[in-house]
């Protein structure tokens, strides 16, 4: 009797939940970070947030516990109609392919990698134009001489930013040398800040005084260190200058908050355009942050000779090298 | 606590369940306090993961793994080995099955690069376990420590292998390219006709699980190996005096123990992902842990708590989907009581039981 009524009471529920909204609702799938990583998942949170302030429509949002759940996720929002449904993460990129081929009126969104499909408007950066301005900006501060990396991974996508690092370091001074360390090979290398942290120490006893961190979660730990022992952090991926005020050197933005908020507005619009959006110095998809938080640190030669990478790159006269074929960096 | 206190239906029943009633009321506990309401949140778990077709498929195709980890960790525990590595040992597995189907997946149909594939990921799994062993064997040093290291050095080496060397060139992400069909194992839904799995990727590697099930079974309690390995993990020092290779046994333990525990990469690697790529394991190996304590170490315990554990896959993903305010560490928080309850307080309710089975016991032969 008991067994029955539970299932009775699970045939309810089972109507209650397949509801649908009433109009379009955006939805995004963060990736496994989270969405309060603090970094890359925060910097899409924000779009969500400016778009939900500004238009007062909701958006329903999940984090995946693990990849194996993004189809379900994405299909879950695709099947109850909440459009357009943005996927963050090159994780997705599978899930996302075979979720757009599975509801092909449904727009998706891919942030990170590219989906080639009719319905599916996917966002990438050059990260590498990021990292050179943040290596010009370290090298100038930097009165060692020498300066530092902590990565995530030893995987491509954090490469690809040390690479654009080193160029921006070389461009100021061939002789300034690059430390650089990756956190670790497990899931925990983006979620470690006491890993970060100890990478940082061994790089500030080594001589670095600017340490840029491209490790997510672990590049938290990364600043706080960089903060204890008075050598300057710098921010990746969402405005990290006001983690540690007058300690982070700038944050090297990565705004996938845009591309967010714009697939939202586009949507909303009727302008959504399926196909690849590739967001650079250029476009505005990667820039630096001046702000309250930094302003002593950044001199005004300094800002200077930022502004003049930015516009070099913007107009094509300077070319960030990205990664050749086989993984390694034209320049080392 | 000696076995036979008991009766077998107690300690196999009565007490998982106990354990696991513990879990739910403190977990819903928990959900009280964070307002909502438990009853409810239970009906979602349980129409998530066995609601509809596509829940069931999930829950199966999770539980496949379980079984594999759960069957290496039970293994290993018979020779009174506590075998930590299965996530490495997983991990390993799933690069003998990427070079079995890599080599043969556009030439020959599955069936052929099945076999190939078992036989790596199992070759894999157990060469990745052996060193741990044969340290113990003969170093004694400590195979809890010696294997939890092994997980590092995999993933150190499943990194470096996908970008550096097998990965597909000019890719962000660090991964072979995808199987043809000739890789790729068949789903339940292809070849059973009136099942209805959605999209959910259980495969042919359920079937096989089950079949490793059996052939634990077998290995353990029917055949002079097994004997060997129970005598060996009751009580080292008498199964040496009787003349039981303390090396031997070890190292031959934790090879089937490593090899099992490859063996779920047939499931992730050939039956759902279709191509290998870093960190598809994911903590199945250390949940693996759990299954195994929670299933008494037994084929039949094993399957029960590794679709256990697959039900609190899929339906803590359809929680947290359904309900926002039930976050996914919401679901870590009930995974992890139900671990905790089913694994570390094991013996909370054995005491009391064993005294009511005792006193009835008693009063029955007063009686009588």
């Amino acid at each position: 009797m008991l067994i029955l009524r539970t299932f009775a009471s699970v045939f309810i529920a089972v109507a209650v939940f397949s509801a649908a909204p009433a109009q379009a609702e955006p939805a995004i799938v963060y990736s496994v970070g989270g969405k309060f990583d603090g970094s890359f998942n925060e910097s899409a949170y924000q779009g969500v947030q400016q778009y939900t302030q500004e238009t007062g429509n909701s958006v329903r949002e999940f984090e995946l516990e693990r990849d194996a759940q993004s189809r379900q996720a994405l299909r879950n929002f695709a099947s109850r109609g909440y459009e357009p449904v943005v996927a963050i993460g090159f994780n997705q990129a599978n899930a996302v392919a075979a979720a757009a081929s599975e509801f092909p009126e449904t727009s998706f969104v891919i942030v990170d990698m590219v989906v080639e499909a009719p319905n599916v408007a996917s966002y990438v950066f050059k990260e590498s134009e990021g990292a050179y301005l943040g290596g010009v900006l370290a090298a100038m501060a930097s009165e060692s001489g020498t300066v530092g990396f902590v990565g995530g991974m030893d995987i491509p996508i954090i490469r690809r930013f040390l690479c654009g690092y080193v160029q921006g370091v070389k461009s100021v001074g061939q002789e300034t040398e690059v430390l650089f360390n990756m956190a670790g090979d497990t899931p925990a290398a983006f979620t470690d800040p006491a890993r970060g942290g100890e990478l940082a120490r061994s790089q500030a006893q080594s001589g670095a005084d600017v340490i840029i961190q491209a490790a997510g979660g672990t590049g938290i730990g990364v600043l706080q260190t960089a903060a204890d022992t008075g050598v300057l952090g710098i921010g990746t991926d969402s405005n990290q200058n006001g983690l540690h005020p007058g300690q982070v050197l700038t944050s090297i933005r990565k705004r996938v908050d845009r591309a967010v908020y714009d697939s939202f507005i586009a949507f909303d619009q009727g302008t959504f355009k399926p196909g690849l959006n590739v967001l650079g110095v250029k476009e505005g998809g990667m820039d630096w942050v001046l702000d309250d938080n930094n302003r002593d640190l950044i001199t005004s030669q300094m800002q200077q000779a930022a502004n003049a990478a930015l516009s070099g790159i913007s107009t094509g006269e300077l070319v960030v090298e990205d990664l050749a074929a086989d993984g390694s960096c034209p320049v080392s | 606590m000696n076995a036979g206190q008991l009766p077998r239906w107690v300690d196999f029943g009565l007490i998982p369940l106990l354990n696991l009633t513990a879990a739910f009321l403190v977990s819903g506990l928990v959900v009280l306090i964070i307002g909502e309401n438990p009853i409810e949140v239970v009906q979602v778990l349980l129409w998530g993961a066995l609601g509809f077709g596509e829940g069931v498929g999930f829950t199966l195709f999770y539980a496949t793994n379980f079984i594999f980890t759960g069957l290496a960790v039970a293994v290993a525990f018979h020779a009174g080995l506590f075998n930590i590595g299965g996530e490495g040992q997983a991990y390993i597995g799933g690069l003998g099955v990427a070079f079995a189907c890599l080599a043969l997946d556009q030439v020959v149909p599955w069936w052929v690069t099945m076999p190939f594939a078992i036989v790596g990921a199992a070759l894999a799994g157990a060469a990745w376990a052996f060193i741990p062993a044969w340290l113990q064997a003969t170093r004694g040093s400590h195979i809890v420590i010696t294997t939890i290291m092994f997980n590092f050095i995999a993933a150190s080496l499943m990194v470096y292998l996908l970008v550096n060397v097998i990965g597909e060139a000019g890719s962000m992400q660090p991964e072979t390219r995808t199987f043809e069909d000739g890789g790729r194992l068949p789903f339940l839904n292809d070849f059973i006709p009136f099942a209805d799995f959605g999209t959910a990727p259980v495969n042919l590697s359920l079937v096989l699980g089950l079949i490793a099930c059996f052939g634990v079974w077998l290995l353990i309690w029917r055949t002079r190996l097994g004997y060997e390995i129970r005598s060996f993990g009751a009580n080292p020092t008498a199964a040496v005096y009787a003349g039981i290779s303390p090396v031997r046994t070890i190292v031959v333990t934790m090879l089937i123990s490593g090899g099992l525990a490859g063996m779920m990469a047939m499931n992730e690697i050939m039956g759902s992902q279709h191509r290998l790529l870093i960190e598809f394991v994911t903590g199945y190996g250390f949940v693996g842990i759990a299954v195994a304590l929670m299933g008494r170490a037994h084929p039949i315990g094993i399957v029960l708590a590794a679709v256990l554990f697959g039900m609190l896959y899929q339906g803590g993903a359809e929680l947290s989907f359904e309900i926002p305010t039930i976050t996914r560490d919401m679901i870590v928080v009930i995974q992890g009581l139900v671990i905790l309850f089913a694994g570390a307080l094991e013996h909370m309710f054995r005491p009391a039981l064993v005294q009511f089975f005792t006193m009835r016991r008693l009063n029955a032969a007063q009686t009588g």
